[in-house]
């Protein structure tokens, strides 16, 4: 295989689980060094596609190459150069912080020697080393995730799949996460993560696709995806109306106008222009914001609704 | 970082030699490493049985005397200790294959862990079946020489009750670890009790099989722990017969299904 | 943003609160979605025991020329597991639901933020474990007459007997779990307590069998106090092991003293554990 041949290749794969399917004929390729994403809601399908790669779920339809092999045939080959942050952290209670990475080594096979140095680095990197003795059950939300990615970074994976990596953090730990990711992406490990947060995915991603009921609906750089669905700017305006979309007549003309339960979406090139012509009109919102356009509107544009719900 | 390269692909899936070799040991390796955080717990496991052995080869023997198996008179204690031996190599080894297993299984969820990496669904399987066989080695061990050391053993083949009790421990680790795959709820866990207690009253393990009539007999004969009970008597009493071969095929046979019916379950139960 | 909330109405609870009663009104309600569990450890175990040790074992015990008991073994063990079960049962019923009150659903947590004080929740917690006694002893004694092993008017007396030795190891057992902090503590709890006591408290065979210093400890074990009134009462005034009054009194003021005693100490360990 050689350097430059994807590391993931999918076409056409599906994942049914009796009359339900979960991935509906996605087709995606992960180049070496490059930091993909899938974005989408709970339940788009995104664990469904992360454990198909990871070789703990056959897909039911469809073809998957990882680094080159065949999941089906070569799963314990190609499980040796993954590396797997699962949701959940299924971290290893009845050890300490120290011995959850040698022992997760162990399992790859890896010599004693080899895992003991690692494990050393490891700490390091997570920033654990003061916690290396304590037991697991002891460490908060965000340390307890760190451990979780150095234990899997053990084996050196070519790969390293993340699943949602900071669902349930406080911002801080999420911050030091992805500062670590950062990291990580930096000396080239190939990251493929799901999330559900936009901020991360613009944060973390070279590349992503947008994912809805089990299929891709957009694919690009996350700058690219916002330059193509959504707008520069984006006003937001909130009313003291029970229901916003009384006023969307009001300011009809100016941009694309999104309704939402609780304000008005503008989608302008010029935020403070369009506030300006609002006012203009007449029409005194309650408050109004201008920001940046995200991915959040990139999604809330290609499917009609919020990815938070 | 440095990635490792692929070697070329062959055309059977095979982790090379050494490593395959060396997978279920790292689950070995894991509970070893556990187990040291409840040492307590493990060292206790040995006391149950001793406190049985001496309840029962001192304080009823007292009462019984002497108990009459095939035309020999053993004092009760005798009789009473390859029994006691052999149930404990079946509890060991039930409990850590149900409700350990249960817990790493459901809750814990160890094996979707191990399963993220090269280890392969057989290995799970056979890396906690042998963990529950070197502990039940241990206990065994220990208790044959508390046995000897009380003057309960009569003869030097009472070495081989050792394996023997490995044996019994591979039989019932590996069907109750199979059971536990298609346990979904604590309660579950209490018909465990419901197979095991009505063995270890039952087995010819208190009182010999004569006391029953005849067409109980046949179902007592029937149980896996009555083959364990008079594997471990036989050697323990130095009665050499060709029916111990039975009673060893017998239990191999068991462990060999238990085995390949917890792989199966398991490849199932996480990798679907 | 203004909303207008409807006020929310609260009916003004009594300030003791639900008391003990509304405590044991949980138990029963976790008791009524679980008790088809128990049936196996509460019922089948001790009548297996009771099949196996009195009657298979008994046709050994009863067939050589020692009569040194003076009863049938099956009588002698029936008796005997009366009171063991009522220890087991008292001891299940206080390691891990209390220590699942405690840490892991954290009921405690929630009942004491309502008007309920600490001695409601281990009195409540005393009411359930004296209501699963009584069923568990009552159905076992029912099984045990009927088989013959146990005979007389005394046996409706028995039954409280056993019950009162549940509690003494109830209380203390409850106090353990307060202090506990983990799970292998139940181990040792298990392996070096309640399992010696099983086994040498004069269930199987009579403690005098013992060498003299371990009768001595026997006699500590509130089991073998509890054996001996359940032998005396469910064997009858006709057995060789019925009791003098002195000896009846004896043996239930020890029982008494731990399981009051127990209490006591149980209700400040909870305090102690839940404050601290």
């Amino acid at each position: 295989m050689n350097d430059d041949a994807p590391l993931i290749q999918a076409v056409g794969r599906r994942k049914t689980y009796g009359a339900f399917t979960a991935v509906d004929g996605i087709d995606v390729e992960v180049a070496p060094g490059e930091s993909f994403g899938f974005l989408g809601p709970n339940g788009a399908g995104k664990t469904s596609t992360m454990r198909i790669i990871a070789c703990t779920s056959p897909a039911t339809g469809g073809t998957v190459r990882v680094l080159g092999m065949d999941p089906a045939t070569d799963a314990s080959r190609i499980k040796a150069q993954l590396g797997v942050v699962p949701q959940e952290d299924t971290l290893d209670n009845d050890l300490t912080v120290t011995e959850n990475l040698l022992v997760y080594g162990r399992y790859f096979g890896l010599p004693r020697a080899t895992v003991r140095e690692r494990a050393a680095e490891l700490l390091e990197f997570a920033q654990l080393v003061d916690k290396r003795d304590e037991l697991v059950e002891n460490l908060s939300g965000g340390m307890k995730r760190r451990l979780t990615i150095a234990r899997g970074l053990i084996n050196t994976p070519r790969i390293l799949l993340l699943d949602e990596p900071t669902t349930g953090l406080d911002p801080q730990a999420r911050h030091i996460l992805w500062d670590r990711l950062f990291r990580l992406k930096r000396e080239g490990v190939t990251l493929v993560l799901t999330t559900h947060y936009m901020d991360e995915a613009e944060q973390l991603c070279d590349r992503l696709v947008v994912m809805d009921s089990g299929r891709i609906v957009a694919e690009g750089s996350p700058r690219a995806l916002i330059r193509e669905h959504a707008s520069r700017e984006v006003l937001e305006l909130r009313f003291d109306v029970a229901d916003h979309a009384e006023r969307a007549d009001d300011v009809a003309g100016i941009g694309r106008v999104e309704v939402l339960a609780d304000r008005l979406l503008l989608y302008v090139e010029d935020g403070d222009a369009a506030l300006e012509q609002v006012t203009a009109r007449g029409v005194h919102p309650m408050s109004s914001l201008v920001r940046r356009a995200s991915l959040e509107d990139v999604f809330l544009r290609l499917t009609g609704r919020s990815l938070i719900e | 970082m440095s990635a490792p390269t692929v070697t070329a692909r062959r055309s059977r899936p095979r982790l090379p030699f050494p490593i395959a070799f060396a997978m279920p040991l790292a689950l070995v390796e894991r509970n070893a490493r556990a187990g040291k955080h409840y040492w307590l717990t493990i060292v206790s496991g040995f006391f149950e049985p001793v406190f049985y052995l001496f309840a029962m080869g001192v304080g009823i023997g007292a009462l019984v005397g002497t108990v009459e198996v095939d035309g020999r008179a053993l004092p009760y204690a005798v009789f009473v200790a390859p029994a006691l031996m052999a149930t404990s190599a079946m509890n060991g080894a039930v409990y850590d294959s149900t409700q350990n297993v249960f817990w790493k299984l459901r809750f814990a969820k160890l094996y979707d862990t191990v399963l993220s990496t090269p280890m392969r669904p057989v290995d799970v399987a056979v890396g906690e079946i042998s963990w529950a066989l070197l502990r039940g080695l241990l206990y065994s061990t220990a208790f044959l020489a508390v046995a000897w050391a009380a003057g309960f053993v009569t003869s030097p083949w009472a070495l081989l009750a050792i394996p023997a009790c490995t044996l019994i421990g591979l039989a019932f680790a590996s069907v109750g670890m199979a059971v536990t795959t298609w346990m979904t709820s604590w309660t579950h866990l209490e018909y465990v009790q419901l197979a095991l207690l009505p063995m270890f009253l039952f087995s010819a393990t208190f009182f010999p099989l004569s006391t029953y009539p005849e067409g109980l007999q046949w179902v007592v004969r029937a149980t896996p722990l009555y083959h364990g009970v008079d594997l471990v008597r036989g050697l323990m009493t130095g009665d050499l017969h060709a029916g111990l071969l039975v009673h060893v095929a017998y239990l191999l046979v068991l462990g060999a299904v238990g085995v390949a019916v917890t792989a199966r379950r398991i490849e199932r139960l996480l990798l679907s | 943003m203004t909303t207008t909330a409807t006020p929310v109405r609260t009916a003004v609870g009594h300030a003791a609160g639900g008391g003990w009663r509304a405590v044991l009104g949980y138990w029963m309600a976790v008791y009524r979605r679980i008790w088809k569990g128990t049936l196996i450890s509460s019922f089948l175990a001790p009548l297996a025991y009771l099949a196996g040790m009195g009657l298979g074992l008994g046709a050994l015990v009863d067939s050589g020329e020692r009569t040194a008991l003076g009863v049938p073994y099956v009588a002698f063990v029936a008796t005997g597991l009366l009171a063991a079960q009522a220890m087991q049962t008292g001891v299940a019923e206080t390691t891990f639901p209390v220590m699942g009150a405690i840490r892991w659903r954290r009921t405690y947590q929630a009942m004491l933020a309502t008007p309920l004080r600490e001695e409601d929740l281990v009195r409540g917690h005393v009411a359930y474990v004296t209501i699963r006694l009584a069923i568990v002893c009552g159905v076992f004694a029912v099984v045990a007459t009927a088989l013959g092993a146990m005979s007389g008017w005394g046996v409706l007396a028995a039954v409280p007997a056993a019950m009162l030795c549940g509690l003494a190891f109830a209380m203390p057992v409850y106090c353990y779990s307060c202090l506990v902090r983990s799970e292998q503590g139940y181990n040792v709890l298990s392996r070096f307590v309640i399992m010696p006591l099983f086994l040498f408290s004069g269930t199987f065979f009579p403690i005098a069998q013992l060498p003299g210093w371990l009768q001595a400890v026997a006699w500590v074990s509130p089991l073998t106090h509890a054996g001996a009134l359940t032998r005396a009462l469910g064997l009858g005034q006709g057995s060789p092991l019925w009791l003098d009054g002195g000896a009846f009194l004896l043996h239930t003021c020890y029982l008494l003293l731990w399981a009051v005693g127990g209490y006591a100490v149980a209700v400040r360990a909870l305090r102690h554990r839940m404050t601290a």
